[in-house]
């Protein structure tokens, strides 16, 4: 079996990361009785033996020994992954895969990208050739970073670069957490367009998330369980949400929620890589039928269902339920409505006891209300994992390629301009070796030209459709 | 003689596998309402054709199994050993550790000619374990990357290094929606290069069998096992040993070599349907009988109205009538009637030699460039197949996949025309030009089985 590395980078990737990390083990857990090392926990695991003490060699077969993330944790300040190495997760890395300095990035794309970038190269390419030589068959990164401040953004996009250089054959999957409109980094409209132009670029997939969103559905899952609506059949905990049950419990922290529910969307969208069903969907098939140009590559996700239900037995309606959510507002991990937008492509990830039949007649069920581009009426793709999340029966992952990714876009580019109209927090950036102005205008025509992309899409929605005459030939 | 089967990608797998498993559960569950001396030869001739036994206490299936990811082949396996009746040989199998991505030219240009010696290293030390090779019966669907792009590559190996033997590809055609984007691009060109090296293509619609599974077996929540069992049924009908109409007294020798002598008279046409009758729950045929003349003229009507099961026939479909003369360029045959090349029905159960299949004769089913008489064949046993005392199995050459055909060349030129995903065929070097010669090909293909008269 294939298997991934992730990056994570900065304060918010790390903290993502590392909710991550948790739920992945207690996903394992729940799935591995035996303990018995095998292929699926091979994906995002090494297994090393520690006896002798440090980190020993590896083993491949036989029983779990102590288990190794695949994973290289980078920041430019220490409170974070410090955090991680006293914490319950701390036999999960070791000091190998880490990256950190002391000062931090000042929520400044360029010292992050530029400065650090310059400063760590080689470090980072050491160590990212180290975690791949553990691996027989690298088949993906992940790289888990926010956009708004200085590490994640500015070093994040600058290892996506690395990435493609040292590693061009393995695929690029990048979780992005946008800033939300009243986010506290003053700069994070710079930070995020700077970032933006890279992830355009040198990404193969991107996996857009806003904050506001991730607030909202944390929101709505409280006031539901609080206030009882749902009667006895809601669970007291969202699984979703919560770290209950999780390998190793602390404090929640005020993110941790929310970091969850990104969490979460990683462990699906890998699932069907690392267990078996009846239709199995590969890490590659990702990019290969969501991907219809090359930088249109922005997938909005949305999970279901957010809490689980008492009784385990559904009834068809229950799961009908959660394909129709899976397409609402405000299921969709960014602000966003894909059912008023237009479809390039959409997956459907399916964990659990759901088979082909429930595919079928759900996908006829929402294609009359959702409109798809003229050359791809039937854009679908769907999965079948047999092994469904920690807690529920089911449940349900679809990624849109889908234009309403749009504002989100246009939002980002306003907040910009109104700072660089009027050249605001401008010589922060300009004062860094290699950072010119040019940056900053190349940056912004990247995200405009992209925006025109959608826009011209988005202008053939609802027109009239004329297929193409087909190829004639002399008979 | 044997055949030996070649199970490619994850659909290649899972329905190879239930194919094996109805074969042996049709030798070892049932008697066949006949004598105990025609069980027994009727057992012989399926061990010889599907199986080796070598030193094991179970039937080793003939079967290369190939994938470029390993969970599909390992259940497999496990699944076929857990049966306890027969099993694969273990070192029978090639796998990888990641898939082909559903991209029929990462399967084609890279996976195949990387792999070709080990996988023809297979296939030769199974062609070595038959005592008489009747040829290769590959299983894989088009839409995928592994089964579609591999399987092609492979298919050519085999049509190179087996020159004479005879391939058979049997293809899943994949639902009109919803489980591979890419999927008309990779059936185009999994089909035009299939067209090239392979004696026949043996066509299962997902849509169709799906409907079966929900209207006629009453399936509530239907899997991809439900499907691949009654695709396994249907196969199983058509390739369990059967008498010849010239074979005499002996069990057919060559089913791969009789099958296409019957049904495939010119290259230009190789697409076969197939079609079965009765089809239920097994709970329900314990109160059904049933009649061959009935049995037989409800074949003919879905033959002809090209009905995909026995429910829902148009009854007011007829073939035209030779007398009139022609009107039209598409002269006096209604455009729902189903014209055909050539025709092989298999009967299986009590009474078979009495049969009348005159009506299967009839020269106005067929084109007029053929002899009728050599369009039409019929095989029987007496041995009732599957807990079903009387069945019936139509193979047809007609237009029965032209529209199907026809749907997928279309939205996949509607998709070409935007340039859409070309990128992630370049990648592995197949260009427009190759996308433009499949879709010429296939073209050709469809013009040939729309002027059939
Ligand atoms: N969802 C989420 N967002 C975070 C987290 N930590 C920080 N952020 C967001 O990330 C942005 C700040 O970037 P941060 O990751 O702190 O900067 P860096 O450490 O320089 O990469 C702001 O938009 C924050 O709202 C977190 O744990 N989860
Ligand atoms: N009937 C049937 N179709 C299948 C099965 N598995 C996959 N498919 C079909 O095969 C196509 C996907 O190809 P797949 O075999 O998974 O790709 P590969 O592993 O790369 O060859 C889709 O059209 C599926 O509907 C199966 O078990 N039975
Ligand atoms: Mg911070
Ligand atoms: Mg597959």
């Amino acid at each position: 079996m294939a298997q991934s590395v992730v990056v994570q980078v900065g304060q918010c990737g790390n903290q993502v990361g590392c909710r991550f990390w948790d739920l992945a083990l207690r996903e394992h857990a729940a799935v591995n009785k035996n303990g018995i090392y095998d292929e699926a926990l091979s994906s995002f695991f090494r297994n090393v033996d520690t006896r002798g003490g440090g980190d020993g060699p590896g083993i491949y077969k036989g029983k779990i020994c102590s288990l190794k993330a695949r994973a290289l944790l980078i920041d430019m300040e220490e409170g974070v992954v410090n955090e991680i190495l006293q914490g319950p997760l701390r036999d999960v890395f070791d000091s190998k895969q880490l990256i950190t300095d002391v000062s931090g990035s000042g929520n400044n794309w360029a010292v992050g990208h530029k400065l650090y970038g310059y400063q760590y190269r080689e470090k980072i390419v050491e160590k990212l050739r180290k975690t791949a030589e553990h691996c027989d068959c690298l088949q993906c990164f992940f790289i888990i970073h926010s956009m708004g401040g200085g590490t994640g953004s500015g070093l994040g996009t600058f290892v996506l670069n690395v990435l493609e250089d040292e590693f061009p054959e393995v695929y690029r999957f990048v979780t992005s957490v946008y800033p939300s409109g009243e986010d506290d980094v003053i700069t994070s409209p710079y930070n995020s367009v700077l970032a933006m132009k890279e992830l355009n670029e040198h990404a193969d997939c991107v996996l857009p998330i806003e904050n506001e969103s991730l607030f909202d559905i944390v929101n709505k899952i409280h006031q539901m369980i609080s206030s009882g609506k749902l009667g006895s059949t809601v669970k007291q905990n969202s699984l979703v949400t919560s770290s209950a049950g999780s390998a190793r419990t602390v404090q929640e922290k005020p993110f941790d929620a929310m970091n969850n529910i990104v969490a979460n969307l990683l462990l699906n969208l890998t699932s069907s890589a690392r267990f078996e069903g009846s239709l199995n969907m590969d890490l590659n098939e990702i990019s290969m039928n969501l991907v219809p140009f090359p930088r249109l590559h922005y997938l909005v996700s949305s999970l279901t269902p957010l809490y689980t239900l008492a009784d385990v037995n559904v009834p068809s309606r229950r799961l009908d339920q959660m394909f129709s959510d899976a397409f609402s507002r405000d299921h969709q991990l960014i602000q966003a409505d894909p059912k008023h937008s237009l479809y390039l492509a959409c997956a459907l990830l399916v964990r659990g006891n759901v088979q082909v039949s429930d595919l079928r007649r759900n996908i006829e069920r929402l294609k009359p209300s959702l409109h798809f581009v003229s050359w791809n009426q039937e854009g679908w793709k769907t999965g079948l994992c047999s092994v469904p999340p920690v807690g529920h029966s089911h449940s349900l992952l679809a990624l849109a390629n889908n234009t309403c990714v749009k504002p989100t876009f246009t939002e980002l580019k306003d907040r910009f301009m109104k700072l660089y109209k009027k050249k605001a927090h401008l010589h922060h950036y300009l004062h860094i070796d290699g950072m010119e102005q040019s940056c900053f205008s190349e940056a912004i025509s990247s995200l405009s030209d992209l925006i025109e992309e959608y826009n011209e899409l988005d202008a053939t929605k609802g027109g009239p459709r004329t297929d193409p005459s087909r190829l004639q030939i002399a008979v | 003689m044997s055949i030996v089967t070649v199970q490619l990608g994850q659909c290649g797998n899972q329905i190879g596998h239930e194919v094996f498993n109805a074969i042996c559960s049709d030798v070892h569950g049932t008697h066949g309402l006949c004598s105990k001396k025609e069980n027994e030869s009727y057992h012989d001739a399926c061990k010889e054709r599907f199986f080796c036994e070598e030193e094991s206490e179970v039937p080793i299936a003939r079967a290369v199994l190939v994938d470029m990811e390993p969970k599909v082949i390992s259940q497999t396996l496990s699944m076929a050993a857990r049966s306890g009746y027969w099993k694969y040989d273990d070192r029978s199998r090639f796998c990888q550790k990641q898939g082909s991505g559903n991209n029929w030219a990462n399967g084609y240009s890279v996976h195949g000619p990387r792999h070709k010696e080990v996988i023809m290293n297979l296939v030769q030390k199974e062609a070595e374990k038959c005592d008489r090779l009747g040829g290769f019966f590959t299983i894989m669907s088009m839409a995928g990357g592994t089964g579609s792009g591999l399987g092609a590559f492979v298919t050519q190996c085999l049509r190179d290094a087996f020159p004479t033997s005879f391939i058979l590809n049997h293809v899943i055609w994949p639902y009109g929606t919803g489980e591979v984007i890419v999927q008309n691009y990779n059936s185009v060109l999994t089909l035009s290069h299939l067209y090239q090296s392979s004696d026949a293509l043996l066509v299962h619609e997902n849509d169709v069998i799906h409907k079966i599974c929900a209207q006629l077996m009453n399936i509530k929540q239907i899997s991809f096992r439900d499907v691949n069992q009654v695709i396994a049924h249907q196969l199983g009908s058509v390739f369990q040993p059967t008498y010849t109409a010239e074979g005499g007294l002996h069990y057919s020798r060559n089913p791969l070599g009789d099958l296409m002598e019957t049904l495939v008279p010119h290259p230009e046409f190789k697409m076969l349907g197939l079609r079965n009758i009765p089809q239920m729950p097994e709970n329900s045929l314990a109160y059904s009988t049933f009649s061959w003349p009935g049995l037989i003229k409800h074949l003919r009507q879905m033959l002809i109205a090209n009905a995909k099961m026995e429910e829902g026939i148009d009854w007011q479909v007829q073939p035209p009538s030779r007398l009139l003369p022609p009107l039209q360029p598409f002269p006096n045959r209604p455009l729902h009637f189903n014209t055909s090349i050539a025709n092989l029905v298999i009967l299986r159960g009590k009474d078979t030699h009495s049969v009348d299949l005159g009506s299967f004769r009839d020269p106005s089913l067929y084109t007029s460039w053929l002899n009728p008489r050599d369009a039409f064949n019929a095989w029987k046993t007496p041995r009732a197949f599957n807990k079903y005392e009387k069945s019936a199995s139509l193979v047809s050459n007609s237009q029965f996949l032209l529209k199907p055909l026809d749907n997928v060349v279309g939205k996949a030129w509607n998709m070409f025309a935007s340039k859409a995903y070309i990128h992630q065929y370049t990648k592995f070097g197949i260009e427009e030009e190759d996308f433009l010669d499949s879709f010429t090909a296939l073209e050709q293909v469809i013009s040939s089985y729309t002027i059939l008269c």
